[in-house]
């Protein structure tokens, strides 16, 4: 049995999540993830924005950073270059680091800097109770989109490997071990590295879309219904697709890293100086 | 003169960045903009040399949190921008008040609003820089007028941020941003370098982790930087241990005790410059590039006969109120010039009758020349 007291605030808890909420089900995945690491907690940041997901830092035995929202990526920027020998992590929502935080998001991704980004993508804002995101799915009723979303979402793995990100994978809040894998190994990638998590919100979303899901363990079930791994994924016809949440390790690869650069230079220049 | 003085014949931005390479600045976050893009261009070449780190980010939101996240780790930090990035960092302007970080912002002020004249001179963000940021906040803003200013009140920018921990705004302006004039470069150790408060010397060294807000009476909070222990940074209301906290008692402390840290010091934070005042009839409240024109306007007025005098805030936030109103009480006349349509005048109004204050307004983009301001003290007397 893990022992999960060694990374937890305990009492900070009970946590603010709802039941049904798949984000104490990524916290676990994240703490074992960091533990298989065998970092040093005083050497980790974990970094959040705004939203049910950037509660996390608070119950996390490390350095712990809550910034504001759609910001968490601008933070950890400065921590990571400042200090690449911290690891850092940072966890945001599908609002919070999509839409608000796209910017930092993308030119994140494009400059390969050395943190591990993890969406928890419920496809909805959480906190404020319920309104359409960039990842809402189409059509769905949300609490400002009463008559069906009319916006087409965004697909983060795409995003992410466009923009220049090292490794991307997405897994699901169902496939734990999966998750664990993913995780684990974003961790411990060199770059700039995303795990996107296909979560869900009954509290907020699945309680207005009735028709797809009675239940908050309808919401988890729709995900392991629904995941196609990717090896399998150009079997689907497009609308089986539109349908679908394919997982997997998209893109795993070697790139020099921002701050490894920034260090040569620095030797570089002191060596000519001397 | 000893051998060793150094002079050089330099703009204002290149001054401020000078300035924070000697206050130790080892960390900057920029976005391009003018007219403040000297300060970054400097830092790329000059913070690697030494060790320290440059980034040029995505925009101006993402700078300022780079460099608050920079202070955490224990950096001297700052960033350069001019008005619409100014408004940008408001919001995270905000986020180091209320946990505690230091950093240095510089505003080089353009015509506003908007886009409006960004080669121009304006003094457009004065009470952006008190006001911008949401909810009761504290402010130390330094405004100089010169070029060697640049270079002495950025470093005492730096060191003002460290000891209260806190952002310190810089407001330039165009004109002093690219103005070139002969200044010396102090000599290492000429001026005082304050570095932050080390959490040891402040509280017990247990207490640390568990309470990095603790707080002695209006002091700053000394919490340790990232890596020596692991607290948590919030920009929520927080209690002592740093956590959010909605009890009432302890909010209230917090948004008292952040801005008392440095209105109870104000001996601390306060300078400015008295020209001619003991016996001004005339009392002439000018800063920036503004103070210019009108320290030789008191002075031309003098050999004129004409009983002017200039208080020039250095500090522009907190006013120096005790010092202005001493001066402010005996003048018949309070004359502001500035370049913007009265955001210093509606200050000097809060402590003198309305009737008695002059404004001199330009907002063309053209600079305040001393002329508008004697001709317009000599239509008062």
């Amino acid at each position: 049995m893990f022992n999960y007291s060694e990374y937890l605030r305990e009492e900070k808890l009970p946590h603010i999540w709802c039941p049904g909420c798949g984000h104490g089900i990524v916290t676990k995945s994240l703490i074992r993830a960091v533990d298989k690491a065998g970092w040093d907690k005083d050497k980790i940041v974990l970094v959040s924005g705004i939203g049910c997901a950037s509660r996390l830092p608070g119950y996390i035995d490390v350095n712990t950073l809550h910034t504001a929202h759609g910001r968490a990526l601008a933070f950890a920027t400065g921590i990571k270059l400042a200090r690449p020998d911290m690891h850092v992590i940072v966890v945001s929502g599908d609002g919070d680091g999509l839409a608000i935080g796209g910017n930092h998001f993308i030119h994140a991704c494009r400059r390969n800097i050395d943190i591990t980004t993890i969406i928890f993508n419920n496809g909805i804002y959480g906190m404020t109770g319920g309104q359409y995101s960039p990842t809402t799915a189409y059509g769905d009723k949300t609490s400002t989109s009463p008559f069906g979303n009319m916006e087409p979402n965004f697909d983060v793995v795409d995003i992410s490997i466009g923009a220049g990100a090292t490794f991307v994978a997405r897994g699901t809040s169902y496939h734990v071990p999966q998750l664990d894998n993913y995780i684990y190994k974003a961790l411990t990638h060199k770059g700039f590295s995303v795990v996107d998590v296909a979560e869900a919100c009954f509290t907020t979303h699945g309680r207005k879309n009735k028709n797809k899901y009675k239940t908050n363990i309808d919401m988890l079930k729709w995900q392991k219904d629904h995941a196609v791994p990717r090896s399998k994924a150009d079997a689907l016809t497009d609308e089986e697709r539109e349908n679908a949440i394919i997982t997997g390790i998209f893109k795993d690869s070697v790139r020099p890293e921002f701050t490894e650069r920034y260090d040569e230079l620095i030797k570089q220049l002191k060596t000519k100086g001397e | 003169m000893s051998k060793q003085e150094k002079f050089e014949f330099i703009q204002g931005n290149l001054a401020c960045a000078k300035g924070a390479a000697y206050a130790g600045c080892d960390f900057f976050g920029g976005y391009p903009i003018t007219p403040s893009t000297e300060i970054a261009e400097f830092m790329s070449g000059y913070l690697p040399k030494k060790g320290g780190k440059f980034i040029q980010m995505e925009d101006e939101i993402s700078s300022i949190g780079s460099i608050i996240g920079a202070s955490l780790v224990g950096k001297k930090a700052m960033t350069a921008t001019s008005g619409p990035g100014f408004s940008l960092m408001q919001e995270l302007l905000g986020y180091a008040c209320i946990a505690e970080v230091p950093i240095v912002i510089v505003d080089i002020m353009r015509g506003g609003p908007s886009t409006g004249l960004p080669t121009a001179p304006a003094q457009s963000d004065l009470q952006q820089a008190k006001w911008g940021t949401h909810g009761d906040h504290p402010v130390i803003a330094l405004i100089p007028n010169s070029v060697e200013e640049m270079f002495t009140e950025t470093v005492r920018a730096f060191n003002l941020a460290e000891y209260f921990r806190t952002p310190v705004i810089v407001l330039g302006d165009e004109i002093i941003g690219h103005m070139r004039e002969k200044i010396r470069i102090p000599e290492p150790g000429e001026l005082q370098i304050v570095n932050r408060t080390r959490p040891s010397t402040a509280a017990p060294e247990t207490d640390l982790v568990t309470t990095p807000y603790h707080a002695l009476g209006n002091d700053p909070a000394t919490l340790p930087k990232f890596g020596k222990s692991r607290i948590h940074v919030t920009g929520l209301n927080h209690d002592i241990t740093g956590f959010p906290t909605s009890d009432s008692e302890m909010v209230g402390d917090l948004n008292t005790r952040i801005i008392a840290k440095i209105y109870e010091q104000r001996d601390i934070v306060d300078n400015f410059q008295l020209l001619e005042v003991e016996d001004a009839e005339i009392l002439v409240l000018a800063v920036g590039s503004a103070s210019r024109a009108a320290e030789e306007a008191v002075l031309e007025l003098r050999e004129q006969g004409v009983k002017a005098g200039l208080f020039r805030p250095i500090t522009l936030w907190p006013f120096p109120k005790a010092e202005f109103r001493k001066y402010a009480k005996h003048a018949k006349w309070i004359v502001v010039p500035e370049m913007n349509l009265g955001q210093l005048k509606v200050v000097a109004e809060r402590f003198v009758k309305l009737e008695k204050v002059v404004p001199i307004n330009l907002v063309n983009g053209e600079p305040l020349n001393p002329e508008l301001i004697i001709s317009t003290i000599k239509r008062l007397v």
